[in-house]
């Protein structure tokens, strides 16, 4: 047995301490905000707040919050607070066409995000003699570089896999002995359904797996935990804040514990914006403490989720965060493709389709899946099938295109979509993920 | 030369072309020729009917698509490489056919066949036909086969 902590005087520090590093860390977030970030200034001061206004976490609430629309409107540099000569590297959202979102970070910011990484990796019972394999993706997305980058800091060996090539995955398990795997939930499950068909659940050595950037459910991740012989750990975390490691599971697998010596996380009401108590469901809120690039004053992360201030068996004494239950907004994450309805919406009208339309979004063999409706009109029928099926083409493409996923499209009759006289029921999600 | 031919755009589900029929019944339109085309989601029916511009209007006002296009309704006798002998004609002239379907009269045993070319040809192709002595029904005959 290794540690039970990477850093217990952090992980397990008696609340008050934990509120005084957050008091410290809100007041020199501001001020590096304000000083730094015109864009924060301005939304600061349309709010008639100065930074001597904040002198604790009691004064959060003053604060104006930062939304997705706020650092899109603001891309790329506008809340860039250091120079780029003292930015190290970028990572970005895999969001799509003009919800991208770029995140810059100073060397500080990389070892204080890895080291939240390795609290997850130590948390899911990883040390520095394990064998860790990292199979999300690298390059922009943030998965790869987080784990890989906490797995460094531990000192365990660390595989830097990449997603993919699934049949190289389950040898180099098989021939280095891979004890930790780390990726999306959905890629765990078809690991696991691989190993588990081909017979080779003895061939391999894992124990535990550390599983996020995806929505889950505890049925999946029971399937996983029988597939591939583990325990699976939850992680979480979103590029706007570092990336993975923002939260992760121990071994009570009950909520993730926030790094609150790196966050401060509330709950607010999505519609009012007021903050919400303990145990009650609402919008979850962040604000960095020490990043220094790349601050982030109160983000809305459409999150629906609760919080646990409830003592922990595992000994650690940072807030929980039960997995997110939905979404404020109307984002779906489709292999792990952010989109929103409105896009697919502009789509269909720039290709002469009506905006009449239902998404079906399911999980086929662990792989998500997006079928569309789309009501055929007079403009766009053809007495020739060859006609209608390459402009129906045409639409698959540019949604392609658009989106950067695949979806399948099923031309319907007019007015055959249900109308609502309220908020149209655009979407329907089958993957019950939450 | 050319006759009104109905398209409608059928989704693939049971009971489309039921609610298409009944709409025709209850109009008193009545069809004398008819095709199905299928897509994997959606098909296309293809008709030719008593009253083409009545049978629009009805669609329309049902939520149904459709347009009209013309077609040439081409006689085929009932004898061995009587077809052929059109489709040489038109393959000569360099004529491509988009798509066709058959269907009978009760007159004569007789045979016809519905060629669908490109709009620009049709005039071309109709002239071509009856050159060739090769005969073709109008609109208003249809009804009388």
């Amino acid at each position: 047995m290794g540690k039970k902590y990477y850093q217990e005087d952090i992980e397990c520090a008696p609340r008050e301490e934990i509120s005084k590093w957050q008091s410290e860390g809100l007041v020199r977030s501001v001020r590096n905000a304000y000083e730094n970030s015109e864009y924060y200034r301005g939304k600061m001061e349309e709010r008639g707040v100065k930074p001597s206004d904040v002198k604790g976490v009691e004064d959060i609430h003053k604060l104006p919050f930062v939304s997705k629309e706020d650092l899109r409107e603001a891309y790329p540099y506008g809340l860039l607070c250091r120079p780029l000569s003292e930015c190290v590297r970028i990572q970005s959202t895999s969001g799509t066409t003009g919800r991208r979102v770029i995140a810059f970070y100073t060397q500080h910011d990389i070892d204080a995000w890895e080291e939240c990484c390795a609290r997850a990796i130590v948390a899911a019972g990883g040390t520095r003699d394990d064998v860790v394999q990292v199979s999300y993706g690298y390059g922009l997305f943030t998965g790869g570089a987080g784990l890989n980058g906490g797995s460094h800091k531990l000192g365990s060996l660390t595989l830097p896999m990449s997603s993919g090539s699934t049949e190289r995955q389950i040898q180099f398990m098989q021939d280095l002995g891979t004890t930790i795997l780390c990726c999306t939930p959905s890629y765990a499950a078809y690991l696991g359904e691989t190993v588990s068909e081909k017979g080779l659940k003895g061939t391999i050595k894992l124990k535990a797996g550390i599983f996020g950037a995806e929505a889950w459910s505890e049925e999946m991740r029971r399937d996983i935990e029988e597939k591939l012989g583990i325990k699976a750990y939850d992680i979480y975390g979103l590029t706007e804040l570092e990336g993975p490691g923002v939260g992760y599971e121990c071994e009570e697998q009950r909520g993730m514990h926030i790094c609150e010596d790196q966050f401060i996380a509330e709950i607010i009401d999505p519609n009012t914006g007021e903050t919400m108590p303990d145990g009650e469901k609402g919008e979850l809120v962040f604000t960095s403490l020490n990043k220094e690039a790349f601050p982030m004053i109160r983000y809305r992360t459409r999150d629906i989720c609760v919080l646990s201030h409830e003592k922990c068996s595992c000994g650690r004494t940072h807030v929980r965060m039960a997995k997110p239950m939905g979404r404020s907004d109307d984002m779906l994450i489709i292999k792990g493709v952010n989109v929103f309805p409105s896009q697919i919406e502009t789509v269909l009208i720039n290709n002469g389709y009506s905006p009449n339309y239902q998404l079906v979004v399911d999980r086929v063999n662990n792989a998500d899946t997006l079928d569309i409706n789309v009501e055929m009109n007079q403009e766009m029928f053809s007495d020739t099938l060859s006609e209608i099926s390459a402009r129906e083409r045409a639409l698959v493409g540019a949604l392609k295109g658009f989106l950067g996923i695949y979806a399948r499209v099923h031309l319907v009759s007019p007015k055959s979509i249900e109308r609502s006289e309220g908020k149209a029921k655009r979407v329907i999600d089958k993957r019950k993920l939450y | 030369m050319a006759v009104k031919q109905i398209s409608v755009f059928m989704e693939n589900r049971p009971g489309t072309l039921a609610e298409f029929v009944e709409l025709l019944r209850g109009h008193g339109i009545d069809m004398r020729a008819l095709s199905l085309a299928e897509a994997a989601d959606f098909g296309v029916l293809r008709t030719i009917v008593s009253d083409p511009d009545k049978a629009q209007r009805v669609l329309a006002e049902a939520g149904f698509i459709s347009a009209v296009t013309p077609v040439l309704a081409v006689a085929v006798s009932d004898e061995p490489g009587a077809l052929y002998h059109i489709l040489e004609t038109l393959k000569n002239a360099g004529i491509n056919l988009e798509y066709s379907y058959a269907f009978t009269t009760r007159k004569n045993q007789g045979a016809y066949m519905v060629f669908r070319v490109a709009d620009d040809c049709l005039q071309k192709t109709a002239e071509l036909l009856e050159e060739n002595g090769i005969g073709m029904i109008a609109q208003e005959e249809i009804y009388s086969l």
